[in-house]
């Protein structure tokens, strides 16, 4: 239903914006730590940044490839995030309970950081791909995605 | 307050016209709008991480998704037309708005050291957070560390509402 847009104007800007917002989205998801923001802030506009490339050059266009890609990401930063928790477990410790989270040559504050930044990415993962995949529903039909990747995987 | 005092005014006037716009894409385009004036008044009071969250997902993804509703539908239904309101409705919401501003009286000030949600266990994050977990930015530290059951709970959430889009909405696949 969306098609490509045929202005230049908008295609050039969007080769511009498109690289600043994702560079900028890994920038809020990074620096949530020190700055306001984090893994939801970061993973939606790293969600927007890939829905405009969508609206902009079509699904099935080379510069959409990473949206395309991330279709397949369903419960990949879920699975991060229990993933850092069943690491405690297997340090000795509660689930989600960063102190046993077993990382050599690191004391507990900076242990506590690691964890946090990890479960951070595993909320961004999760909310870009989400955006993503609601925007897709939204406006194509599923035999409108090009289907070669998808008998890949 | 000089600046506080048209924000609000703002808000309350996207809000309204919002409600009564009678094109759908206009009052989505306001609906944005009055999320932008809303990330202004949260960043004005100083929760600078919940103005990020209404900026980026209020006047941003939210957007994107009505639009992209509004695209698969036709002019017959992004136009519409509203019913006169009810007497009921005209009595009983200003009587309402009263009951709540009375209400909102026994609210604590803001900013009161004394009030309940600042004297239970915020203090102990407030305190403790940046030599127990390095994180100076303590919203981050109670959302990821302190809180992070609730976090992952959420994360699900987000999760099942992308699924359940894809299986609703996508049609033709096998």
């Amino acid at each position: 239903m969306i098609r490509p847009h045929d202005s230049a104007i908008v295609r050039t800007l969007g080769h511009i914006v498109i690289p600043i917002a994702q560079l900028f989205g890994i920038y809020v998801l990074v620096f949530g730590q020190h700055g306001p923001g984090g893994g939801f802030v970061g993973g939606v506009i790293i969600a927007a940044s890939m829905i405009l490339a969508i609206l902009i050059f079509g699904i099935d266009s080379p510069d959409s490839v990473l949206a395309r890609k991330i279709l397949h990401g369903d419960g990949l930063g879920l699975l991060i995030f229990a993933g850092v928790g069943g690491l405690c477990l297997i340090g000795g410790g509660q689930f989600l309970n960063y102190s046993y989270l077993q990382i050599p040559s690191l004391d507990e504050a900076s242990q506590h950081y690691a964890g946090i930044l990890l479960t951070q990415i595993g909320v961004a993962v999760d909310v870009a791909v989400t955006g993503v995949s609601i925007a897709v529903s939204l406006s194509f039909d599923e035999d409108e995605i090009s289907n070669d990747e998808v008998t890949n995987v | 307050m000089i600046i506080e005092l048209p924000l609000l005014i703002l808000l309350v006037v996207t809000a309204g016209g919002a409600i009564m716009v009678k094109d759908l894409i206009s009052a989505v385009f306001i609906l944005g709008s009055y999320s932008f004036v809303l990330a202004l008044v949260w960043a004005l009071v100083g929760a600078v991480d919940v103005a990020f969250v209404e900026a980026v997902v209020g006047a941003g993804l939210a957007t994107v998704f009505f639009l992209l509703t509004l695209f698969g539908t036709t002019e017959k239904d992004t136009h519409i037309r509203r019913p006169p309101v009810p007497w009921s409705a005209l009595l009983g919401l200003p009587v309402l708005g009263l009951l709540l501003l009375y209400g909102a009286g026994d609210l604590p000030a803001f900013g009161d050291v004394a009030s309940a949600a600042s004297t239970y266990i915020s203090p102990e994050y407030l305190e403790n957070s940046v030599e127990q977990t390095r994180t100076p930015n303590v919203v981050t530290a109670v959302l990821m560390d302190y809180r992070s059951f609730d976090t992952f709970i959420e994360t699900i959430v987000i999760f099942t509402a992308g699924i359940a889009c894809a299986l609703i909405l996508r049609k033709g696949g096998s």
